[in-house]
């Protein structure tokens, strides 16, 4: 997009008595679904309902960022299919995202790491996912503020390197799917919250909403903490926990930090974002919470582990803290397709590192609402896996920075 | 920060605690009558209200007492303490 930009990217629409699609959700995932619909589907008889205003829950709460590093087969599918559609969404959006491919490194402090590493980097290769093991000389030269001397509690014993991992502005990525959304015909019906969900011999036929009762030939639920008490509506449950997940930025800094780190084991994912604050997250808050707050300690001790691991840090001054709710599922990986319910899917369990995924979520999730079947990218992250125990323990693999 | 109280010990931080999640999860009586639907329901799925929730904790750091508590997930306040 060229020129100034405009007051408003969408109409806000009343809304229509029926539509043949209604996504429940006005986050990054809803709303690439919608996208996903209308351009790869010609599906443009399409509602997007939010309870509070579009985008204003985790897709604009999270750390943003990227990467495809995944140890399983089937994450490291889908996420890479996420991380090719990024390099190509400012082009096809035609809206900046501020997309940076600065890398990622996830530190390793202990030879189990160490091992667990150089194990994930094999198999991103084996999967066409770019990933290097370094030494810590070699994760000093991509990161030069971070202390790698051996004296520290937790030292620094290497890293894998995911060069095409980064960022992305997360507002904007959630604009430009609703800009072009909205483009193709798509209603976005803001302030609309959903208060129940019709099933008709076993299918869903309508939801009702504050706004009105919206027939609808698919419901397709969107909300990440809210999947819960939404799929209860249609007595749905879901094997997934809605927790706190917290994240923090500094006051504005000088360029210091050119690249993404994580550490799984001292605990602190941190990036420098374009206009200079550092932000910076953890692992969730243990307790079920949807009060999109947690407990301080929580800050406190990932503010710890980032000044261990980056000393200049100290003399940093925090600007604010928050939180989102995620909803966790047993194995860390996320629940995407159909339900009992005929014509109601899910997509929900993304937990701690849905915005990664975003477009290969809404492009795989669009698909099998289209055609009333799984893709094979997200037919692994069926419903149906509990029960069968074709887990994707991404747990043990991607362990709790996510 | 939660402050919780243990029953042997009174009020704590939180920091002290462990979470246990959905309390009075009963194990199946005769597990191989399950059909897998059940078993993973046993498995996998919990309660996950918006509301008062039944949850259970530990007092790690202190006494290693299990205690439940029901407290809201929205309010974050503690109604009640069975022991």
């Amino acid at each position: 997009m060229s020129g100034e930009h405009p007051a408003f990217l969408w109409r806000n629409p009343e809304p229509k008595r029926s539509y043949e699609v209604v996504i429940v959700g006005g986050g990054g995932h809803g709303l690439a679904t919608a996208y996903y619909l209308a351009k790869e589907h010609g599906i443009t008889d399409v509602a997007v309902i939010e309870r509070g205003w579009l985008a204003g829950g985790n897709v604009t709460r999270n750390t943003t960022i990227i990467r495809s590093n995944y140890l399983w087969d089937e994450s490291a599918a889908i996420y890479e299919h996420a991380l090719q559609l990024w390099e190509g969404l400012e082009a096809e959006l035609d809206y900046d995202l501020l997309f940076s491919q600065r890398g990622v490194l996830n530190l390793a402090h202990t030879l189990s790491d160490v091992r667990e590493g150089v194990r994930r980097v094999c198999a991103n290769k084996l999967n066409g996912v770019d990933a290097e093991w370094l030494e810590p000389a070699e994760v000093q030269e991509v990161c030069p503020i971070l202390d790698v001397s051996p004296h520290v509690r937790y030292p620094v014993l290497g890293a894998t390197f995911q060069p095409r991992g980064g960022i992305a502005r997360h507002e904007n990525v959630a604009w430009g799917y609703a800009r072009a959304a909205d483009a193709l015909g798509v209603d976005l019906l803001q302030g609309c919250e959903v208060t129940g969900i019709d099933v008709a011999g076993g299918r869903a036929v309508a939801v009702e909403t504050t706004r009105g009762r919206l027939a609808a030939g698919t419901v397709a639920l969107v909300a990440a903490g809210h999947s819960s008490v939404l799929a209860a509506m249609a007595d749905v449950r879901l094997p997934v926990q809605t927790h706190p997940l917290q994240a923090l930025v500094s006051e504005l800094y000088e360029k210091v930090l050119d690249t993404v780190v994580m550490s799984n084991a001292v605990h602190v994912y941190v990036s420098q974002a374009h206009k200079g604050e550092l932000v910076m997250g953890a692992g969730i808050d243990s307790y079920n919470s949807y009060a999109q707050r947690g407990s301080f300690h929580v800050i406190e001790r990932q503010l710890a582990a980032a000044i261990e691991l980056f000393p200049i840090f100290a003399g940093a001054r925090v600007l604010r803290t928050w939180a989102g709710i995620v909803d966790v599922c047993p194995d860390a990986s996320p629940i995407v397709g159909l339900t009992p319910v005929e014509r109601l899917y899910v997509n929900c369990g993304w937990g701690t590192g849905g915005f990664k995924a975003t477009p290969a979520s809404g492009w795989t999730f669009a698909w099998t609402i289209a055609h009333g079947e799984p893709h094979e990218l997200n037919a692994p992250f069926a419903l149906g896996r509990f029960v069968s125990g074709a887990l994707i323990d991404e747990h043990g693999a991607a362990a709790v920075a996510h | 920060m939660l402050q919780l109280e243990c029953p042997w010990c009174g009020p704590r931080d939180e920091v002290e605690f462990s979470y246990g999640g959905q309390a009075a999860v009963a194990y199946p009586v005769d597990p191989s009558a399950l059909s897998d639907e059940e078993w993973a329901a046993f498995l996998f799925v919990r309660d996950n209200p918006k509301g008062p929730f039944a949850e259970r904790w530990v007092h790690t750091h202190g006494c290693r007492r299990w205690f439940d508590v029901v407290r809201d997930t929205v309010t974050h306040e503690i109604h009640v303490r069975r022991d």
